[in-house]
């Protein structure tokens, strides 16, 4: 029988191939899908979001924690699916316009998707326009903004603005992050949120579904 | 090799504050020190700053040059800033520097009017709409387009500071490669042309930065890099600074490194 918790420590050093073989396996022990999910790889991702957050890893590891989250979702995805285990929640995100910086945004990216969440990534340089779009189209729970230049962070304003104009404000929560933000400024142009690191802004999205 | 004191820069918090508050004392204490350092050239940065942008820029080059005897190296995203900062600065003290330029057509045109009526010298990045290119050879293109075009409204080479641009390898474990990459290909390309990094983003995401940071300094002055933006005050990295020139031939006689070893300069400690 697989302890689940083998593939939370498989995930925490960064190997894929083991995480992949132990859900595997686990699947053909008919150990739930949903029970392999949050215990296993979204238990791993937590306890990796913790130790970044006090600086006990470092990007890099992140980075090969996450790929081994996804060599497991891979496996994991399609009997999901099967048994109706749908994501905790939707979140769409992006650098805001003008700003081309993805490393704080991808970071953020896989914490959320380490804690549950199906991310819509709108990639950098997005505009008010494709925000507002992918609003309509995807109905995520969470609008995430990233910028690292006190130049674009101009434009989240814009962005709430946009939502407001179209009427999907109070349809969504507004997070916001990156280096020159702080949370007065996320005060002053009405988002719901700043954090200050990928693992908090991972928090702060679960405590938003509440 | 140049170093540019990156120090006066308002994304740090302490200085925003000293630009906001108008406080001279600190600006130029702040400027005194990086030139006591060792720096050749002075960033300055007041674009986060709250209040007038234009006016904060005017008043940081003037407050800085009236204590040191350096030329500026005028950052802004903004292009009305850099020309405030040119207007005020004080050319008897050596010739501008601004940072910077891309690729970016809009910018690029918007600048090359005032690039030409100052005769100022030029940080160009090897980044264009596209963001930063992942390779060399592109990074290589742009520069080469980008010194192209400076070259053709009469910069002189000299004057133009290519930045092959430093992404974290705490992210691809080929990003430190690359910018050594660009940097051998623009110098074996253009001999006169200058090479400049801030290079401390190598680092990000990894434990030790400082550590990093150094050893990539010396790797990069390895490929030809001849300019820095750097802490001028962080005294190991200013020893290892001297130490890389000695061993690259660019120290007549060991001379700036002796000075530097009767000055009580040359300290390995943190």
């Amino acid at each position: 029988m697989v302890d689940l918790n083998d593939i939370s420590e498989a995930l925490q050093i960064g190997d894929a191939g083991k995480v992949k073989e132990l859900v595997k396996q686990s699947l053909e022990e008919n150990i739930v899908p949903k029970d392999i999910l949050e215990n296993g790889l979204i238990k791993g991702m937590g306890i990796i979001g913790e130790k970044f957050k006090k600086n006990e890893v470092y990007v890099p590891e992140v980075l090969i924690a996450a790929r081994a989250m996804h060599a497991g979702m891979d496996v994991l995805r399609p009997k999901l699916v099967e048994t109706g285990v749908k994501n905790i929640g939707k979140v769409a995100m992006g650098t805001v316009k003008g700003d081309l910086h993805d490393i704080g945004k991808n970071l953020v990216k896989m914490m959320l998707e380490g804690a549950g969440f199906e991310v819509i990534d709108l990639g950098v340089d997005v505009s008010s326009d494709k925000f507002v779009e992918a609003v309509k189209e995807h109905q995520p729970n969470i609008v995430g903004m990233s910028a690292l230049l006190t130049t674009t962070m101009i434009s989240m304003a814009d962005v709430i603005k946009a939502l407001e104009s179209a009427g999907l404000r109070d349809k969504v929560k507004v997070m916001i992050g990156g280096a020159p933000i702080t949370q007065s400024y996320a005060e002053q142009i009405g988002a719901d949120s700043y954090s200050p690191d990928a693992a908090s802004a991972a928090d702060m999205a679960k405590s938003f579904l509440i | 090799m140049l170093v540019i004191g990156e120090k006066l820069n308002s994304t740090r918090k302490k200085v925003r504050e000293m630009i906001e508050n108008k406080d001279v004392k600190s600006i130029q204490d702040l400027a005194i020190k990086q030139v006591e350092g060792g720096a050749d050239i002075l960033d300055v940065n007041s674009s986060a700053a709250a209040g007038d942008k234009e006016e904060n820029m005017k008043w940081l080059v003037k407050t800085v040059q009236k204590v040191v005897d350096i030329p500026l190296c005028i950052d802004s995203p903004n292009a009305e800033e850099i020309e405030r900062g040119l207007e005020v600065h004080d050319w008897s003290k050596g010739k501008a520097l601004i940072n910077s330029i891309t690729g970016e057509k809009e910018k690029l045109n918007r600048l090359l009017p005032t690039i030409k009526k100052y005769k100022c010298a030029v940080i160009a990045l090897a980044m264009d709409e596209r963001g930063i290119p992942d390779n060399s050879k592109t990074r290589v293109e742009i520069a080469d387009r980008l010194i192209k075009i400076l070259a053709g409204i009469g910069v002189a080479l000299r004057d133009i500071f290519i930045d092959p641009l430093v992404v974290p390898i705490g992210t691809n474990d080929n990003n430190g490669l690359v910018t050594m990459d660009t940097i051998r290909r623009i110098r074996e390309a253009y001999p006169e042309v200058r090479i400049v990094t801030g290079l401390s983003n190598i680092s990000f995401g990894l434990p030790e930065r400082k550590l990093i940071n150094q050893v990539f300094m010396i790797l990069t002055m390895g490929c030809g890099m001849d300019a820095a933006i750097i802490d001028p005050t962080d005294k190991r990295m200013m020893a290892i600074v001297k130490a890389a020139m000695a061993l690259l031939g660019e120290d007549n006689f060991c001379g700036e490194y002796i000075r530097a070893y009767r000055k009580g300069k040359l300290t390995l400690e943190k």
